[in-house]
């Protein structure tokens, strides 16, 4: 069937299964490899984007279900000029990445987050996270990172 | 992993999912947010020949004041829900329990109508809104009927909804007693209730103690005797054969249906329920 | 002299993986692997059976799919072993997901179409499930050796009046060290191509020259021919280590075929087909005087290694660290380790010393509540004194160095020991049903404990005045492009932004030995940082050359990176010109220290159960994890944080469930319970430096510590809340059900 998302602002359109999953057509026929798969069970969280401005687990949605919406990757987060989101650079300055596999869809969780309340307490980030694995970082400076964000943002 | 292969159907109107799904017959299935049904599909433990995606239908996404209750659309996802400020002072039980459904990604995926059609006996509001008394507003190729919460769930993933109709909405009376609670015992915040209570007024209802969600009637028949909460609640998991599994024995689970209907009837009485932070 | 050593320096890698995601073998996008074949394994859905027949003919005949493979077309060598694990299983499967068949299809999703087409006639035999079931059952994974005993070794028992001699006070316990699934949130994955007469493999592996020589081992080529690139892995934690059959499978099939293929596993395959970890059943016996002087200790553990015995070697890794930190006079450790029907067992982060942590410190513990002492004081009665140092063990451990008692006293003086005492003392008496525990664990562990094969490095200056470091070092997110170029800019004045490191290619690399066992920064940095050096004296001899002057009288300028000629203003040398005058400039060291090191430290954690509902929550958790002098405390402290958070989800939620007949009942991510930040609170961590003398950085390993000092604090914490009502002990994890049939045991027997 004909699928026609907008990914980062650009019109996509191909062709696909029906069955095709959201996540597959991001990656595979967009070429956006920055969302990843970690399980099979909507449990991890790492295929984490943002449909039409909310947080999303595109492995469990069909790109069919998307058609006609817009679709945020990470790699739509930052300023033209190449300015890293909030989100992005206190992941940096805090450390809150290390092998870099949940990252995209962990800092579209946050994004999303704090978009829908703007000054989380650590309580309501941690709960905010709970459908986002890292295996990495232990949480703690991915939730030092997301208060600082929102901190910016105020 | 990836689903099985089948057919993708889009309908715009009601009208038109219940001609596709006579069209599809056994082999269709409905699809609304999809985040109880994907999930099978990918597994292949379910394998639908055609999939009729609900989700663009308009109209199906309300919560309004009704008749003096309230009516909520099927199509409503589980953050709106949550975050409906008519709910809050309505029935702030749902709002609750919508708020405690999967992660913030599924709530902003999954709808109150999926998730009562799906049945799973784990599954928060099916026992929410059994302990609501609602009634569940379903259309078939025969029309419109309404069935009882205390009817609809027949089995595990089961329901009365016949081949066919289309849950459509939700009506709620307003509660007669203010007093609510939502206990719901997990391991991990993202995890299905091993055991849940919903508690309004003197109605107690039960998450995961059985095939489908029950009503803990020993309790409410004790509490409208007049026992103490204390007393009404070591009836709760009277009469139940909950099912064993990793997480807890039937045992435990009956242990906990006790511990969490004491809790869920003093919140209740208490007038303060804490919302999920 | 201002130095970047030791400084928060935030990491290179970060900005592509934040922006364009990293580049993990699933995302390679390469002309070579354009066509490439979808591989999709056919699994054992049974736990032990007898491989009967495989009719793949319905799966042929559906479109897209290429080849079905199966172990009867496999030709490599067969590996000289007692208990082999084969590439593609023949004749018998032996665990739920063991490899049985390939697929090749030229898409995707056809790939787990066909699988389901692929009949395979499995005679079920009776499954061995556990190490009783191991050492019980009539029932033989490999009949042909008579047992299900790989291997056994380890102290001869002396008797007990012998061993206990002199202790007035001795506790025993039977501890179970649950297996743990890894779970990095990248799956496995690899791809292959065949041509030239060159294989050439993409994995996601933490060494690229292992994978390499296992797979030249067990396709019977040699180690030349092949080329192991790594692009960016998405966390290994002990379990990519080298490489599985399943990654040897894919390289054989692209050589079989001829056509480039690739693979990424399911998670749900990845639960039960990747390694699993921990796995011990351990039997202890602590013995010393009525005022808390411990005086032996004695542990007898069996190994579940599953369905092939890789993983054996993990039971003398615990033998070696048994006594823990502590000056036990003496310690006896015997082990067994057995094959059950189940996901092979294998390195998981900490690997056998979590397990030896666990065991010691419970039984410290224990050895507490029967004296009646309280658990601080006896480890503080029992840890080994800084003058003790170098120390040799009971077991043959050569600790390096360290101050253990300080590292327990900060945790206690940073938690406020006495205070939580006193509150949970304020608790118990009013009966609050919530109940507070605290929880105490001193560890030492080894890390670098292959030392032998010391690690790479080399370091090359260009003539635009940039360097490159090929290290043999691999990481999976441990920041060493960011570590690495910190000791290049402080050895060379190279900024750190015009170095690049490079890592996981065969190639460019052939000789390294790559990640794991807390060993790159103490192997692999030290070999960049001596290689710089040695770049740098001879940049020195070249800059002399160039100035005309002699190179007594040079002087690097490392803030800017310019060589000077002493008293001799006006006179700066570029690196880049050095470079140009040599005609390139490098330098190649092995470094190879002369033994082990051995971090330690001190954990704290403080639960609260819920007594009705048997719910553990970790509210607070302490450590001190010495790891030697630092390079980027950044980093550290993310390990740390990492190993914890694993540590604490032994403690408290994972853990790897079998039924009766070898179903594996946790074999998806909703069903195995890994720790989210929900359950998570922030942890505090205490600095402490203490330098080894074993390698030039004074560093030691870092990456294992949390997940060895976590789970025994935090399952002490338990423990230690619900004491006073008679509960003596639960095993890890500490699950609300676990917990509640504790206390509900203890409230019958009381």
């Amino acid at each position: 069937m004909r699928v026609e998302v907008t990914i980062n602002g650009q019109p996509v359109a191909a062709d696909v299964e029906d069955r095709m999953l959201l996540v597959h057509y991001v990656r595979d026929v967009a070429g956006l490899r920055a969302t990843n798969v970690g399980c099979d069970t909507t449990s991890c969280g790492a295929c984490t984007l943002l449909l039409d401005g909310e947080s999303v687990k595109s492995c469990t949605l069909l790109a069919a279900q998307a058609d006609g919406r817009e679709v945020t990757t990470v790699e739509g987060l930052a300023g033209p000029d190449g300015e890293l989101h909030p989100v992005q650079q206190r992941f940096h300055e805090e450390h809150a990445l290390q092998c870099g596999f949940c990252t995209p869809g962990m800092v579209l969780a946050l994004v999303s987050l704090l978009r829908e309340n703007p000054r989380p307490t650590e309580a309501q980030i941690r709960s905010g996270l709970e459908g986002n694995l890292c295996r990495c970082t232990g949480y703690h400076n991915i939730v030092r990172a997301a208060l600082a964000a929102a901190e910016v943002a105020r | 992993m990836i689903p099985a292969p089948f057919r993708y159907q889009r309908a715009a109107t009601v009208s038109e999912a219940l001609d596709l799904a006579a069209e599809g017959g056994e082999d269709a299935t409905f699809l609304a947010g999809g985040h109880s049904l994907l999930p099978l599909m990918k597994l292949r433990l379910a394998l639908p020949e055609v999939v009729i995606d609900i989700g663009r239908i308009a109209g199906l996404s309300y919560i309004r004041v009704q008749n003096g209750g309230i009516s909520i659309g099927a199509l409503t996802r589980h953050h709106d829900l949550e975050h409906s400020g008519l709910l809050a002072r309505e029935l702030p039980l749902l709002a609750a329990a919508a708020g405690r459904v999967g992660d913030p990604q599924v709530r902003h995926r999954g709808t109150i109508g999926g998730s009562l059609a799906h049945a799973d006996p784990a599954s928060d509001l099916p026992a929410v809104l059994l302990a609501l008394d609602a009634t569940l507003v379903a259309i078939g190729p025969r029309g419109s009927r309404e069935i009882a919460a205390a009817d609809f769930f027949t089995g595990t993933f089961e329901t009365a909804l016949e081949p066919g109709e289309l849950l459509t909405g939700i009506r709620v009376p307003r509660p007669a007693s203010p007093g609510w609670s939502f206990q719901k015992f997990t391991k991990r915040a993202i995890d299905w209730a091993i055991v849940g209570v919903a508690v309004q007024g003197g109605s107690v209802a039960l998450v995961n103690m059985g095939e489908i969600p029950l009503r803990a009637a020993a309790t409410e028949r004790a509490l409208a005797g007049g026992a103490s909460p204390r007393e009404a609640a070591a009836l709760a998991a009277e009469g139940t054969r909950p099912v064993a599994d990793i997480n807890a024995s039937r045992d435990y689970r009956q242990h906990l249906a006790r511990v969490l209907t004491a809790r869920a009837l003093a919140e209740a009485r208490s007038g303060h329920p804490r919302r999920k932070s | 002299m201002t130095t970047i050593l030791g400084r928060r320096v935030p990491r290179v890698e970060d900005r592509r993986l934040l922006t364009e995601g990293g580049t993990y073998v699933d995302d390679l996008e390469l002309p070579v692997l354009a066509r490439a074949a979808q591989v999709t394994f056919v699994r054992s859905p049974v736990a032990h059976a007898t491989l009967t027949g495989i009719d793949a003919s319905a799966a042929l005949a559906e479109p897209g799919v290429v080849a079905v493979l199966t172990g009867q077309d496999f030709d490599g060598p067969a590996p000289d072993e007692e208990m082999p694990e084969p590439v593609l299983a023949t004749g018998r499967v032996r665990y739920v997901g063991e490899p049985v068949a390939l697929i090749l299809t030229d898409g995707r999703y056809q790939g787990e179409d066909a699988a389901e087409l692929v009949c395979v006639d499995y005679d079920p035999l009776p499954a061995v499930v556990g190490v009783d079931g191991a050492l019980d059952a009539p029932s033989l994974l490999f009949p042909e050796t008579g047992s299900n005993v790989a291997s056994a070794g380890g102290d001869q028992p002396r008797p007990d009046d012998e061993l206990f001699a002199g202790c007035e006070v001795v506790a025993a316990g039977r501890l179970v060290n649950q297996r743990l699934a890894p779970v990095p949130l990248e799956v496995r994955s690899a791809a292959a191509t065949w041509g030239d007469g060159r294989l050439t493999v993409w994995a996601s592996t933490q060494n690229a020259q292992i994978t390499r020589d296992m797979i030249a081992e067990r396709l019977g080529l040699d180690q030349a021919v092949i080329r192991v690139i790594v692009p960016d892995v998405g966390g290994g934690f002990g379990a990519k280590i080298g490489t599985d059959r399943d990654t040897i499978a894919v390289a054989w099939a692209a050589r079989h075929t001829g056509r480039p293929v690739r693979w990424t596993e399911t998670r749900s395959e990845s639960m039960v087909a990747m390694i699993h970890g921990r796995g011990q059943r351990q039997d202890v016996k602590i013995g010393g005087t009525r005022d808390g002087r411990i005086l032996a200790y004695r542990l007898d553990l069996v190994q579940d290694c599953g369905a092939y015995p890789r993983g054996a070697y993990l039971a003398s890794l615990t033998r070696r660290m048994a006594g823990g930190s502590y000056g036990i006079p003496r310690v006896e450790c015997g082990y067994q380790a057995v094959v059950t029907n189940a996901t092979p067992v294998d390195a998981y982060r900490g690997a056998g010393r979590p397990e030896a942590t666990a065991a010691i410190e419970r039984a410290v513990d224990l050895f507490a509540a029967e004296a009646g002492l309280d658990p601080a004081e006896v480890r503080r009665r029992n840890l080994l004194s800084p003058d003790q140092f170098p120390y040799t063990s009971p077991t043959g451990a050569n600790y390096d160095s360290g101050d253990y008692a300080a590292a327990l006293q900060k945790v206690l003086a940073a938690a406020g020991y006495e205070g939580l005492r006193a509150e949970q003392a304020q608790r118990r008496e009013r009966g609050d049903p919530v109940a507070l525990g605290i929880g105490l664990s001193c560890y030492v562990e080894i890390t670098a404990i292959d030392w032998r094969n010391g690690e790479t490095g080399r370091v090359e200056v260009h003539e635009d005045g940039t360097a490159t470091v090929f290290t043999g070092s691999s990481p999976q997110g441990q920041g060493h492009a960011t570590s690495w170029a910190m000791l290049v800019q402080e050895e060379l004045g190279i900024p750190m932004a015009d170095v690049t490191v490079i890592s996981g290619d065969t190639d460019l690399i052939p000789v390294g030995t790559g990640t794991y066992g807390s060993r790159s920064l103490q192997l692999g940095g030290a070999a960049v940082q001596q290689a710089a050096a040695e770049v740098r004296e001879r940049g020195r001899g070249l800059a002399a050359d160039l100035a005309g002057a002699s190179e007594d009288d040079l002087d690097l300028d490392t803030t800017r990176g310019l060589w000077r000629v002493r008293g001799q203003a006006g006179t700066e040398i570029e690196w880049g010109k050095v470079a140009a005058h040599g005609g390139g400039l490098a330098a190649d060291v092995h470094f190879i220290p002369k033994q082990s090191t051995f971090p330690f430290g001190a954990h704290l954690a403080v639960v609260e159960v819920d007594t009705e509902t048997g719910l553990a929550r970790l509210v607070r958790h302490v450590s001190a994890d010495d790891a030697g002098r630092l390079v980027n405390p950044l980093i550290a402290e993310g390990q740390r944080h990492g190993g914890i958070a694993q540590g604490v989800a032994q403690a408290l939620t994972e853990e790897v469930v079998y039924d009766a007949d070898g179903n594996p009942l946790t074999a998806t991510l909703a069903d195995y319970a890994t720790i989210t930040a929900a359950e998570l609170p922030a942890f505090e961590l205490v600095a402490s430096e203490t330098p080894t003398d074993i390698n030039p950085l004074g560093a030691k390993g870092i990456g294992e510590a949390g997940a060895i000092g976590a789970p025994p604090a935090v399952q002490n914490a338990v423990i230690d809340a619900v004491a006073h009502l008679g509960v003596r002990h639960i095993d890890m994890p500490a699950t609300p059900q676990r917990v509640w049939a504790a206390i509900s045991a203890a409230e019958a027997a009381t």
